[in-house]
């Protein structure tokens, strides 16, 4: 049976459909525990009891098999590059990734050393860029909620954009 | 013991192997030729009354405008509580030494390190291949003329020219 | 009396019904998005190497066997306790308590001799 992903007009039901499910999704993101350096201790901390990321429905997973969202805290050298890029790959879509801290974001404070890759979007495509050294949990959370906010503008069954717009012209 | 006392031994022992030793400075030095390291390193380890049990470091400089590797051991008695450094001058093309994996087992990974980051080339030693980079690495980047690879696995390893964006 | 079990013909229907359903929901509602590297087998970021198809302890196989038979005496037991009272007001209670207890003996004895050979310890000790 062909999955229904895209391929329902846009109508109010289906839109509240899409809706419903994307909110199911966002509120239940499961992470996967990526801390690389330093930026994994103030993880570590957020999914702790004072900033609580359980509370926005986000665990930690240890196998990116049960996770839809990638943390990528610390540092990125060449060395973990090649093993982070199967990782991404072994996660099921829909997946997204969060770069936690200056170090994922370009480099950060080794962006001169010959062995840190530089920035972690080199290696996979990020959805959300936290600033940092180590960004407080607060800022994490407020890239979790971005993400949220990513999720539910996304269309789920109703037709993507460019479908609307193509079955529009026509 | 004190270090005078320690370099007068080694000087009695291997007259023409030892040299220039420096006193007044944190951590006394002494030059050893590069031939005579292992028998020199041997001596400290089995004399009863030096009897350096532990090699706490052993690293590397590199000194361009002299032209050499200077290799930096740091030896450690915990029953005479006493300590010495010993640095060994190497060519900078083709440098070699003889391993002293042998007297301290803890060599083999600081000897694997500075082959790692300097080239140097230790024989008779077990296991000589990279211990921090990746296998495939190219070069010794703590050499003061390593020049970065244009890219590593596919991915670029030039970053953006941020002070430029920054003047502009 | 056949209607009676009309009773587990619709739990049994409602629960095959309900698996089955959220399957398809599921099916029709996930992306399907197979690749190569997706499949791979996950070894914490290394490409596998070697079969996992590997050999294992063969004590396993003796703990599961020592549990086997005494689990299987437990479920012996347990008859005889659920109608001991009953056993003991017709009289025939010392009999019956003499029965399981030579019955539980001879699987003691097994038990000793098992504790004796080692076979309890997960690394056997070899006695010289």
């Amino acid at each position: 049976m062909k999955p229904l992903i895209n391929s329902l007009p846009e109508t109010v039901f289906t839109t509240k459909v899409d809706e419903l499910l994307n909110w199911g999704r966002a509120s239940s993101q499961w992470y996967m525990l990526f801390g690389l350096a330093c930026c994994a201790i103030e993880l570590m901390q957020t999914g702790g009891p004072r900033a609580d990321l359980d509370r926005f429905g986000a665990v930690p997973r240890a196998t990116p098999r049960q996770s839809d969202l990638m943390i990528v805290a610390g540092t990125l050298t060449y060395k973990m590059a090649k093993r982070t890029k199967l990782l991404y790959d072994q996660m099921p879509d829909p997946k997204y990734v969060i770069s936690m801290g200056s170090c994922s974001n370009c480099g950060g404070l080794f962006q001169l050393a010959y062995s840190v890759c530089k920035g972690v979007d080199k290696i996979v495509p990020v959805d959300v860029y936290v600033p940092g050294c180590p960004p407080r949990p607060e800022a994490l959370t407020e890239g979790l909620l971005r993400i949220q906010d990513k999720m539910m503008r996304e269309r789920w069954l109703v037709r993507s954009k460019s479908q609307t717009e193509a079955a529009v012209r026509v | 013991m004190e270090p005078a006392e320690i370099f007068s031994r080694l000087e009695k022992r291997f007259s023409g192997k030892v040299s220039g030793f420096k006193a007044d400075v944190p951590e006394p030095y002494l030059f050893v030729g590069a031939a005579a390291i292992v028998e020199v390193c041997c001596f400290l380890h089995d004399d009863a009354e030096l009897n350096f049990e532990v090699l706490s470091d052993q690293t590397a400089v590199d000194w361009p405008k002299e032209e050499k590797i200077q290799l930096v051991y740091h030896l450690y008695s915990y029953s005479g509580r006493h300590q010495i450094v010993l640095k060994v001058d190497l060519p900078r093309v083709n440098t070699k030494i003889a391993t002293v994996e042998n007297v301290w087992k803890v060599a083999n990974w600081f000897e694997r390190e500075i082959f790692d980051l300097f080239g140097v080339v230790f024989e008779g030693h077990s296991d000589l291949r990279r211990i921090l980079l990746p296998e495939d690495w190219e070069g010794y980047p703590l050499r003061k003329d390593y020049i970065e690879q244009e890219e590593y696995d596919g991915i670029s390893t030039q970053r953006a020219p941020l002070v430029e964006k920054l003047l502009r | 009396m056949l209607f009676d079990f009309a009773n587990v013909l619709v739990f049994t229907a409602l629960g095959l019904g309900f698996v089955g359903v959220n399957l398809l929901i599921g099916r029709v509602l996930r992306p399907a998005n197979p690749q190569a590297r997706k499949l791979s087998t996950y070894e914490c970021g290394e490409p596998s190497t070697g079969s996992a198809w590997v050999n294992f302890n063969i004590r396993f196989y003796l703990v599961a066997l020592v549990f086997i038979i005494f689990e299987v005496e437990i479920a012996f037991i347990f008859p005889v306790a659920v109608v001991f009272r009953n056993l003991v007001e017709s009289g025939e209670g010392l009999f019956a308590f003499i029965k399981i207890f030579i019955f539980i003996g001879i699987l003691f004895l097994g038990l000793i001799y098992s504790w004796v050979k080692g076979d309890l310890d997960w690394i056997k000790k070899v006695r010289a």
